[in-house]
């Protein structure tokens, strides 16, 4: 793990946030280790960007201990903590020009109006926008005004940077490359970045560690690797791109492996810890091997659709319909066709239910 | 360290504690040396003259003392001892005020249990009150401390400063009027006296009914109100309607109409009434040369009550409807007519049953104004009497009776209340209509004909109704003797506004008006500011800041606008001519009376120009390290303009157009204009009323333009365009 210079690692101990009686975060523990990328990762109401809140200083914890470097920061205000938070909708001051918004923190230090204008003017060059401190905020694009507002989060040289769902205003083309700009320039100044995401590519694009969280607790964190390759349950597999989830059944263990039965057909995968019985299997769409009728699990092309760079097949089979992507977009198969299916070696896996 | 601790330990010891009689001046200010107890500190009043009761307030201090001067100590801990420290303060304060009067102990179960005293104590004056202010700052302070309001001294203050002056200025008012309607009389205890009160005849009466004899005033009030918010409401939408769904070409200065009520003062239109109707007016006279009849005073009473009502009212009605109209989205009619149904049915079946919580709400909006009208019952009621005028005439009649005053201002306020409560209920089930106009496509659709010509035949000519009885009033001014001699003057404007040359070269402004109109302008001035400021700081808390308590404070600031004037006047004088707080008569309760009684109106706006303020925007402040303080002045208040330029208008336009709270509250030395004018015009005297009318509301345009220039709207990025909408409501 890559250790940046700048980074200070934060380190969040029984941390929990309950509005009445319900529980927006239930009790955890996470360390985000100084200089790394980590996402929060989850569907809309999961508690990640109460999470995320509660580091910035704007939510109170109702149990647990916050410490940003090493210091305890649980009781102190947002000013009082050295983390700058990039909002959603990027509140930039609309009565103010693109100077003076980044400009603002600096001068809310105690820093001289001259010299905080000369930071500001470095830091709106840094992401690409000299010469257009002038203007107001409504006069600039949305990726313009997301990067007047990282450049307003960057300039204050906070130890951690807060991202909450950056790029969910911009377009499929634009969210691309500023979650490259936002991956690098994490990488060139070895800040500590927490990133909140509904977006699982993002996460993976951008990540160092991933934070699976669902229900007010976190589901599983990891590697973007470990947490696509090995889900911990049925949830993380669907969160973190497509999974065909199908039941299966343990029927021996030997070591670390099991002898799973699926349909007509037996596999050797990791048992992972899982008991011998009934059992979920991940099967991602990409390890579906369509082959000729006769080998492997028998199916049915029910549906298939074409998207230039693949070819997306759902095939019914006696355990379900099955979900398939194929790079062979020159020989499509049509709906109606019969064709045997066989698994990869990666992309499948035991999930606990 | 610890400012508030010196505020009080300045208040308590360098101060004068009482009210100076004869005014402050800069060497009464040091007031620990002084030798007349009564313009001494309360340190030296409790050493010096042996008035024991101020020990405890010194005991408060001594307290707080280590919070401000021991460094070392904790934040919790500092924050305990100030809590502890302010709020002993506080209770001693208080106590003290209240248990010691004019005429020594208040109760006599005080004097058994402190003994007898000879002494005695006037009201607050600048050493407790700013003792007072420094105790509860210290609460604040210490509870902010101990991790209150996330731990910000700011947020902790501004609560406490506006929970503080709800206490004092609302509640404390209106908890008199209740003790005051319970006090006992001669012959009954406090029980029977209030039944003995409420039961009146006076009051319930409903010999109308049957006989010649009058009813009541409770029913009086009531069928007025009801008959005006009816008529008033069907000629609003009537406007509304024409205003927003047709294309008539006058109907941008329609819209005019709706600035209308809120620069006039109230009893203009009753003048202007008079002037057509009354035994000298132009109607009586017409009807007199050609027939002979005499037509008298049938203008007074309950029927020119209800027509200037509604004349003054209409406006309110069409303000509110406008915004209802507008608020229907068209994509319903026109999904309505895409679904085959005529212009006529989709009105009927979908247009106006979406308006219908709008027009409830108008409805009971002018219902409450009509309420607390003051102006026009007593100009034109003559025998009629109405609740408003009934409390009025109990105050400074030759009865003065005060417990009456309070059980009638009771009945008034419990039927406002529950107008208040009503139109709650009506507005919370309105979420069906929609408000943002974003995301709504299409043209709203024109009138069906049969609607557009009723809205036509009863609008048109009403409007220009309206705009003959202003003609009239304003042609008042001008002429003679209205009815017997015509010829053109300018006498009146000269006898109200007249400039002389004293003999030593300076000039006199020996005008009649010119004292009450410096008062008015004075008192307004510094009202508006003040209003503003505390609407935009209550308006902050309210909709950012999350604390235990949040919602009474919002309830209760909603609550005093609801409260009519005239019960306000009442309860103001009720509780503040006696100490501990005597400031009747003086400059300071017109301004407290119009602060209170505007503030909720800037609250309002604030909010809603607030709700448009993406929440983040204040957190982007807080994250940048920009204290509390700092978001409000740079973010936040840069943001709203829009709304304080609403707030500073409109309590400035209305502290110099209100009559009803006024009235109780003037004396010799601070007249007011409105007031000025009301006596004038139930002398008879309409020549100068209408002189010092018309210059009033040129005042206020004038006022208007210069506020909206010095405020100015500089470049605001397109997010804060809140419109600078004046809210209607409970005028008067």
């Amino acid at each position: 793990m890559p250790q940046g210079k700048g980074g200070a690692e934060v380190r969040l101990e029984g941390i929990g946030k309950r509005y009445g009686k319900v529980a927006a975060v239930k009790p955890l523990d996470l360390v985000i280790a100084g200089g790394t990328l980590v996402t929060l990762l989850g569907p809309s109401g999961c508690g990640k960007t109460t999470l995320l809140r509660m580091i910035a200083g704007l939510e109170v914890p109702s149990e647990g201990r916050i410490s940003i470097g090493g210091r305890d920061v649980t009781r102190a205000s947002a000013g009082e903590r050295d983390v700058s938070l990039v909002f959603q909708s990027y509140a930039l001051f609309p009565h103010m020009t693109v100077a003076e918004n980044v400009a603002y923190g600096l001068v809310s230090s105690g820093m001289g109006a001259r010299a905080a204008r000369e930071r500001a003017m470095a830091a709106l060059a840094s992401v690409g926008l000299e010469g257009l401190g002038e203007r107001l905020p409504s006069e600039l694009s949305g990726g313009q005004q997301q990067r007047v507002a990282v450049a307003r989060a960057l300039v204050l040289e906070p130890a951690v940077l807060l991202f909450d769902e950056p790029l969910s205003n911009l377009d499929a083309r634009l969210r691309r490359r500023m979650r490259d700009e936002i991956r690098e320039l994490q990488q060139r100044l070895g800040v500590t970045v927490v990133y909140v995401t509904h977006d699982q590519s993002e996460a993976l694009a951008v990540s160092d560690r991933i934070v699976v969280m669902r229900n007010a607790e976190i589901a599983q964190a990891g590697t973007p690797a470990e947490l696509y390759e090995f889900p911990a349950d049925v949830f993380v597999a669907g969160f973190m791109g497509e999974a065909n989830i199908l039941p299966a059944r343990i029927a021996a263990i030997d070591g670390a492996f099991a002898t799973v039965e699926i349909g007509p057909t037996t596999i050797r995968l990791p048992h992972r810890g899982l008991p011998q019985g009934a059992a979920s299997l991940a099967i991602r769409p990409e390890a579906v091997r369509i082959g000729a009728a006769g080998h492997g699990l028998p199916g049915q092309v029910r549906r298939a659709a074409y998207m230039g760079a693949v070819m997306e097949y759902t095939i019914d089979t006696a355990i379900g319909p099955v979900f398939a992507v194929s790079p062979d977009v020159g020989h499509p198969l049509a709906a109606g066709a019969e064709v045997g299916l066989a698994l990869a070696d990666r992309g499948v896996v035991l999930v606990r239910p | 360290m610890q400012l508030w601790w010196w505020v009080a330990l300045a208040g308590a010891v360098l101060l004068p504690w009482h009210m100076q009689q004869d005014g402050l001046r800069a060497g009464s200010l040091l007031a620990l040396f002084q030798d007349d107890p009564e313009a001494a500190s309360a340190a030296a009043q409790a050493v010096r003259h042996g008035r024991f009761w101020f020990w405890p307030v010194l005991a408060a201090l001594a307290i707080g003392a280590p919070a401000a001067l021991l460094p070392g100590l904790g934040r919790e801990r500092r924050g305990g001892i100030l809590v502890a420290a302010g709020t002993i303060g506080i209770l001693a304060v208080v106590a003290q005020g209240f248990a010691i009067g004019i005429r020594g102990w208040t109760a006599p179960w005080l004097e058994a249990l402190f003994g007898p005293i000879e002494d005695r104590q006037f009201g607050i004056g600048i050493g407790g009150a700013v003792a007072l202010v420094g105790f509860l700052f210290q609460v604040t302070d210490g509870l902010a401390r101990q991790g209150a309001f996330k731990g910000d001294r700011f947020t902790a203050g501004a609560v406490g400063l506006l929970a503080g002056s709800i206490l004092v200025f609302t509640f404390w008012p209106m908890a008199t009027i209740l003790s005051q309607a319970f006090g006992p009389t001669a012959e009954h205890g406090p029980l029977l006296a209030f039944a003995e009160r409420v039961a009146d005849r006076k009051v319930w009466g409903l010999a109308c009914v049957t006989s010649a004899r009058s009813c009541g005033v409770a029913w009086n009030t009531l069928v007025l109100a009801v008959s005006t918010a009816t008529v008033a409401t069907a000629l609003g939408l009537a406007f509304a309607l024409i205003a927003t769904r047709t294309s008539f070409p006058a109907r941008r200065a329609m819209r005019l109409l709706t600035v209308l009520p809120i620069i006039t003062p109230p009893f203009v239109i009753g003048l202007g009434l008079i002037l057509i109707f009354g035994r000298s007016g132009v109607v009586n006279q017409m009807v007199e040369a050609l027939t002979g009849a005499q037509l008298g005073r049938w203008i007074y009473g309950a029927q020119g009550v209800w027509l200037a009502q509604v004349f003054s009212f209409t406006p309110t009605a069409f303000l509110v409807l406008i915004g209802v109209v507008e608020g229907i989205s068209p994509t319903m009619e026109e999904a309505s007519r895409t679904l085959r149904a005529s212009p006529m049915r989709t009105f009927r079946t979908v247009s106006l049953p979406l308006m219908r919580p709008g027009l409830a709400n108008a409805w009971l909006v002018v219902f409450v104004e009509s309420l607390a009208d003051f102006g026009n019952p007593i100009v034109l009621g003559g025998s009629f009497g109405v609740l408003s005028t009934e409390i009025f005439f109990a105050v400074v009649g030759a009865q003065a009776d005060f417990g009456r005053a309070a059980m009638l201002a009771l009945v008034l306020l419990g039927f406002a209340l529950a107008a208040f409560f009503l139109q709650r209920a009506v507005l919370g089930r309105r979420s069906y209509v929609s408000m943002s106009g974003k995301g709504d496509g299409g043209l709203p659709a024109t009138l069906p004909r049969p609607v557009a010509i009723a809205a036509f035949s009863i609008a048109v000519p009403w409007a220009i109704l309206t705009a003959i009885v202003y003609a009239m009033a304003l042609a008042g001014a001008f002429v003679k003797v209205w009815g017997r001699d015509w010829t053109p003057t300018l006498d009146h404007f000269a006898r109200a506004f007249a400039i002389t040359t004293a003999p030593d070269g300076g000039l006199i402004l020996s005008g009649l008006a010119w004292n009450s109109l410096g008062t008015t302008v004075t008192l307004a001035a510094i009202a508006a500011p003040i209003t503003a400021a505390l609407g935009m700081l209550a308006s902050w808390v309210l909709s950012r800041q999350r604390f235990a308590g949040r919602f009474a404070l919002e309830f209760a600031l909603m609550l005093t606008f609801a409260v009519p004037g005239t019960v306000i006047g009442v309860a103001y004088i009720l509780t503040y001519n006696i100490p501990p707080l005597e400031i009747t008569g003086t400059g300071i309760i017109l301004v407290a009376c119009f602060v209170f009684r505007n503030m909720p109106v800037g609250v309002r706006s604030g909010m809603a120009a607030m709700s448009q303020l993406d929440r983040s925007l204040d957190e982007a402040s807080a994250t940048l390290r920009a204290s509390t303080f700092r978001t409000l002045r740079r973010v936040v208040m840069p943001l709203l303009k829009p709304a304080i330029l609403t707030a500073l208008v409109y309590s400035f336009v209305r502290a110099m157009t209100t009559v009803s709270a006024v009235i109780f509250l003037v004396s010799a030395r601070h007249e007011m204009a409105t007031v000025f004018i009301i006596n004038r015009v139930i002398n008879g005297d309409y020549g100068i009323s209408i002189a010092y009318s018309a210059a009033l509301i040129v005042l206020m345009v004038a006022a208007i333009g210069l506020i909206q220039l010095l405020v100015g709207s500089r470049r605001l990025g397109r997010r804060a365009a809140a419109p600078v909408a004046i809210p209607a409501g409970g005028r008067v």
